[in-house]
């Protein structure tokens, strides 16, 4: 890809390629899974003319939704990741090291957990599982445990100490959804456990029309960060410098990235790992950290990564679907400790 | 007539400073006690002038620094950058104003120097920084200013520290602010980067009147360099004047003065002190009796023109004639008179 920087490829160019192969992943998505449907009876389906009923049916109601969450949480973890990355100035941020999934995880743990435990009521964990109410809960939950990184890493200069930071108040959110569970109902407790597997198809079209718009305006609202974040990148003494609000844009960041992380948390469960590999794979095909160019090239990178990432939890050839988060985090750990392990390169890739 | 008006005009630009204090006093304040560095300082910065703030470590250079760049609370009195008191300024009217560089090492990874450039114009684009082809003007010209336009598309992070630092500048020039100040912008840097950071920024100062303000310890470069040297001092106060001044008065000898080397006012520079072995008499006064004398002392040797003492040394024809314990030595070089001398003893 050092194409891109001898600027033999149009960057509209690279927009063109990165959207056909997003929507070729897309396809191919829609097209796997217990059931083939072929591309030719894809279309079939869309124009409204399948072979087959049951396809019809599978496609509408499982397929699209799951492939149209995939795009959306690939590019939003990633986006939130990238964010805290620069926010941290730190390589190995993201919402799974920092906790931010965690907080998530206890937002949703208090409000289904609780609800037997504390009133007695037992709530149905597929009907709980999108509501409103469950999405403000993980967002919370994932503002709170951000917050207090912040407020520790503003004590902290050294960044390894704030991931290390992070990662004590993941064992600490840890530790409360452990005490939760330990007073819940096997059954919830079971649900709660699949849930943090990670799913993409638990996301039914009713879950969509909330996921959907709030993941879509604050990805929206991050292209808007460009400057800030760039400005960011030599340290929050140049940003002053150069007139930027860094108190406020820190606090912008932290919004925008809490809730996207606690709003995909609370409707597929943790995902791991992608929010810290993907930009860095955006940056090596990119080959810059300015965030202009870093910003939508994360969210296509984390796109397509998720959608991947779908099509392969998929064992071929049998009707078994692997946890995504396991998958993510084959595919996520791997890149990191590459990360670790060419660290005097670090700085250089950051 | 027109030309008068400008000159009047630049001549009212030139006396106004563009940054004053007001009875600063600067220092650290805890609970229980208060640290104060320098006390009631008054002091002046004009448009066009380079201004060297020198002094021993731990003075109070970074913390002056820092309370003029409004980085840090001034303990009493106010420090105003063109008629604005620097502690009560918005931060987009801060960047228009001045810009720090700071010694801190800048670890951005893959921006090109162009994308750091770009930065500096921050402050004049809009929200998505997009840049106008005045503001591609403006960066070429900081970029030409620093000798670093074919540098446009390298990585910030593959260059040398040197070219590190002169993109740093031209970053602060692309912000076009009428003061900039840098904290020992040469540290870090070998002999000839030092020498050409001087230059350049010697150069701006006088080509854009801009006023610029620097830490350093490079004492020589300053002498040579600077307008106005500010000496900082932890027993005394803080003195202002042109270098040449601050040498006659003493202030420098005074302020660097230690057992091991003194401030030699003739050559402006520091000359390390060595035991003294004895007295040698030298003639000549040419560049070869120069560099024969700085031999010398550094063996701790004193070097007199007077002919009365036991080792006394003459240069003639290329060679060094050597008269030592009664006899008599031929050298061909400075290295053969020293271990000879060091034989004879």
């Amino acid at each position: 890809m050092a194409a891109i920087n001898s600027y033999i490829l149009k960057p509209w160019l690279v927009v063109v390629i990165g959207i056909s192969f997003i929507i070729s992943l897309f396809l191919l998505d829609l097209s796997l899974g217990s059931v083939k449907i072929s591309v030719e009876e894809l279309l079939n389906i869309i124009s409204g003319n399948p072979s087959k009923k049951a396809w019809e049916y599978i496609f509408f109601s499982f397929r699209l939704p799951k492939a149209i969450t995939a795009i959306l949480t690939g590019a939003g973890i990633s986006v939130a990741g990238l964010q805290m990355q620069t926010l941290f100035k730190n390589p190995l941020a993201g919402p799974s090291v920092l906790g931010i999934s965690h907080g998530a995880s206890l937002g949703v743990a208090v409000f289904v957990l609780s609800s037997t435990a504390i009133f007695g009521v037992t709530t149905n964990f597929q009907e709980a599982l999108g509501s409103w109410g469950l999405v403000l809960f993980a967002i919370a939950g994932s503002f709170l445990v951000l917050l207090s990184v912040l407020f520790a890493s503003a004590r902290i200069s050294d960044g390894v100490t704030v991931l290390i930071v992070g990662l004590m108040f993941g064992f600490m959110t840890g530790a409360v959804v452990s005490i939760l569970q330990y007073f819940s109902d096997p059954e919830l407790i079971q649900n709660f456990l699949v849930w943090t597997f990670g799913s993409l198809s638990g996301v039914a079209w009713s879950q969509l029309r909330v996921m959907g718009p709030v993941i879509a305006l604050t990805l929206l609202l991050s292209l808007l960060y460009s400057k800030q974040m760039n400005a960011l990148l030599l340290g929050e003494n140049y940003a002053t410098g150069v007139g930027i609000n860094v108190a406020r844009t820190r606090l912008k960041l932290i919004l925008t990235t809490s809730v996207v992380a606690g709003t995909i948390t609370a409707f597929t469960g943790p995902i791991a790992f992608i929010g810290v590999a993907v930009p860095h794979l955006a940056r090596l095909l990119f080959r810059t950290s300015n965030h202009k160019i870093l910003i939508p090239g994360t969210m296509m990178c984390g796109a397509a990564i998720m959608l991947i990432c779908d099509i392969d939890s998929q064992v071929p050839g049998t009707q078994t679907t692997l946890p995504l988060n396991s998958v993510t985090a084959l595919f996520g750990a791997p890149v990191i400790l590459a990360i670790i392990i060419k660290n005097k390169k670090m700085k250089g890739a950051f | 007539m027109e030309s008068i008006a400008t000159i009047n005009q630049e001549a009212a630009h030139l006396t106004r400073p563009i940054l004053y204090t007001q009875g600063l006093t600067i220092g650290y304040k805890t609970k229980r006690n208060t640290l104060e560095l320098e006390k009631d300082l008054n002091i002046k910065i004009r448009n066009g002038e380079l201004v060297c703030l020198i002094g021993p470590n731990g003075c109070g250079k970074s913390t002056l620094m820092r309370t003029i760049a409004g980085l840090q609370k001034p303990l009493h009195g106010e420090t105003f950058i063109a008629e604005v008191d620097v502690n009560n300024i918005k931060p987009h009217q801060y960047a228009k104003l001045l810009r720090l560089v700071l010694t801190d090492r800048v670890n951005v990874g893959a921006m090109t120097v162009m994308d750091i450039v770009s930065i500096g114009r921050y402050p004049y684009t809009n929200y998505f920084a997009k840049l106008k082809s005045s503001d591609y003007e403006i960066i070429e010209r900081s970029l030409d200013s620093v000798h670093l336009t074919s540098y446009k598309d390298r990585f910030f992070s593959e260059l040398s520290d040197g070219e590190k630092q002169r993109v740093l500048i031209a970053k602060a020039l692309a912000q076009d602010t009428p003061l900039i100040l840098l904290d020992e912008p040469t540290a870090h840097l070998d002999l000839p980067n030092r020498v050409e950071i001087m230059n350049i920024l010697k150069r701006l100062a006088k080509q854009t009147n801009k006023a610029i303000f620097l830490s350093t310890h490079e004492l020589d470069l300053a002498l040579q360099t600077a307008d106005t040297i500010w000496l900082m001092n932890r027993k005394e106060a803080l003195k202002s004047g042109t270098p040449e001044d601050l040498v006659l008065s003493g202030m420098f000898e005074r302020v660097f003065k230690s057992s091991a080397f003194t401030f030699d006012k003739f050559s402006g520079s520091f000359k390390v002190v060595h035991p003294t072995k004895g007295k040698v008499s030298l003639s000549g006064n040419d560049v070869h009796s120069t560099w024969a004398r700085r031999a010398l002392e550094r063996e701790g040797y004193q070097v007199v023109q007077d002919a009365d003492w036991p080792i006394s040394i003459l240069h003639e024809e290329d060679r060094w004639k050597l008269e030592m314990n009664g006899k008599t030595f031929q050298c061909q070089d400075i290295g053969e008179l020293l271990s000879t001398i060091r034989e004879a003893n």
